[in-house]
C-alpha cells in the first residue's frame, strides 16, 4: 500500500528480563496459593467450617491483593489513583458483613 | 495526575463493575446464610431441597471421564487457564512498551486462546448442571387436577426446578457464572478488536500501545472476579 512509505520508524526495544521473570512468579504464586486451597479444602474436615471459611477468605484476599497490585499494575501507579480505588471498596466490606449478619439472624428459611 | 484518561476512566469503570459483582456474590451470601446448611458427614452427603448442597459434592465432574468422582478439579483446571491468560495478556502489555509488534501478536493471540478454552469449559459445565446425573432428587408439586400434593423427580437444574438443593442455588449458579462468563465473552471481543489493530499496524501507527494495557486492566479483572466466585461459589 502507499502509505507504507510514511511508516514512522520503529525502535524495538530488547525483552526486560527481570520484568518478565517476575510476572512469571507472580503467575507461579498464584497457582500456589490455589493448590494449597485445593489441599485445605480435601485436608481439614468440614467440622471445621468457620476456620475453612476465613482460610479461604484470607487466601482470596491475598490473590486479589497480587493480580490488582502486579498484574494490574496499581501498587506503582500514582497515590491518588491506588486510595481512589482501594478506599471506595470499604463499601463493599461493609455491604459484605451487613449482608450476611442479616442472613445469618434472618429465620425464613431456618 | 500522572495516570492517562483513558487507564483512569478504565479504572473506574471496573471499580463499579467491582459493585456489581459484589451486589451478586453478596446477595448469594445472604440467601446462602439464611438457609438451613448441611449438618451430616460429607461422605454420605444426598442431595435435599431441605438443605444448601455442599458445592464439592455438585462439581465434580470432568469432561471424559464420566462415573468419576473428581470434585472440584474441573473447577481448578479452569482457575488455571484463566490464570494463565492473564499471565498472557500483562506478557503482552510488557511487548508493547517495547514497541515489539510481533511479540503482542503472539501474547494476544495466546490470550484469546485461553478466553476462548475458558469458555468451552463453561458451556460444558453448565450443560453437565443443566443435564444433571446420579439419583434424582424428589420435589413436592401441587397438582391442579386431583388436588393433591405429588412428589416428581427432578434430575438436573434450571430457573424453576433443580436436583442439587434449594431453587435460589441454582439461580444463583447461572447468575453469577453467566454474569461473569459474559465479562469473559466480552473480554475476548475486546482481545480480538486489540490483536487486529496489533496486526494492522494501528498501534505502531499511533507510537504507543496504550490500548493493550486498558484492555489488558479489563481481563485481569475478569481474573479477578473468578478468584471471588471460585472461593465463594465452590470452594466455601
Amino acid at each position: 500500500m502507499a502509505h507504507h512509505a510514511h511508516e514512522p520508524q520503529v525502535t524495538v526495544l530488547p525483552p526486560d528480563k527481570a520484568k518478565i521473570k517476575k510476572l512469571w512468579t507472580v503467575a507461579l504464586y498464584l497457582l500456589l496459593i490455589t493448590i494449597v486451597e485445593f489441599i485445605i479444602a480435601f485436608s481439614v474436615p468440614h467440622e471445621y467450617k468457620q476456620l475453612r471459611v476465613w482460610v479461604f477468605v484470607a487466601l482470596t484476599i491475598v490473590k486479589a491483593g497480587y493480580i490488582v497490585g502486579e498484574f494490574m499494575h496499581l501498587r506503582y501507579e500514582v497515590k491518588v489513583l491506588f486510595w481512589s480505588i482501594l478506599i471506595p471498596i470499604i463499601f463493599i466490606v461493609w455491604m459484605l458483613v451487613a449482608f450476611v449478619y442479616e442472613g445469618i439472624k434472618m429465620p425464613v428459611f431456618q | 495526575m500522572g495516570a492517562s484518561y483513558g487507564k483512569l476512566m478504565m479504572w473506574f469503570f471496573l471499580l463499579s463493575d467491582a459493585f456489581t459483582f459484589s451486589g451478586l456474590l453478596i446477595t448469594y451470601g445472604l440467601v446462602r446464610s439464611s438457609h438451613q446448611a448441611y449438618e451430616g458427614l460429607v461422605s454420605t452427603f444426598t442431595f435435599s431441597t431441605e438443605y444448601w448442597p455442599v458445592p464439592e459434592k455438585v462439581f465434580e465432574a470432568v469432561p471424559f471421564l464420566h462415573g468419576y468422582e473428581l470434585p472440584l478439579v474441573f473447577v481448578g483446571i479452569m482457575t488455571f487457564i484463566l490464570i494463565m491468560s492473564s499471565v498472557t495478556m500483562v506478557l503482552a502489555v510488557e511487548a508493547g512498551h517495547r514497541m515489539d509488534r510481533k511479540a503482542v501478536e503472539k501474547w494476544m493471540l495466546w490470550t484469546i486462546i485461553g478466553g476462548v478454552t475458558f469458555l468451552s469449559c463453561q458451556a460444558w459445565e453448565w450443560t453437565h448442571f443443566i443435564v444433571g446425573t446420579g439419583v434424582p432428587t424428589m420435589k413436592d408439586v401441587f397438582n391442579t387436577e386431583t388436588g393433591l400434593w405429588e412428589q416428581i423427580p427432578i434430575l438436573g437444574a434450571n430457573l424453576h426446578v433443580n436436583q442439587y438443593g434449594p431453587q435460589p442455588f441454582a439461580d444463583f449458579f447461572f447468575f453469577i457464572t453467566g454474569f461473569h462468563g459474559f465479562h469473559v465473552f466480552s473480554g475476548v471481543m475486546l482481545n480480538f478488536l486489540i490483536y487486529y489493530n496489533t496486526v494492522t499496524g494501528v498501534y505502531e501507527r499511533r507510537g504507543h500501545y496504550e490500548m493493550v494495557e486498558k484492555v489488558g486492566l479489563y481481563w485481569h479483572f475478569v481474573d479477578l472476579v473468578w478468584v471471588f466466585v471460585f472461593t465463594f461459589f465452590y470452594l466455601v
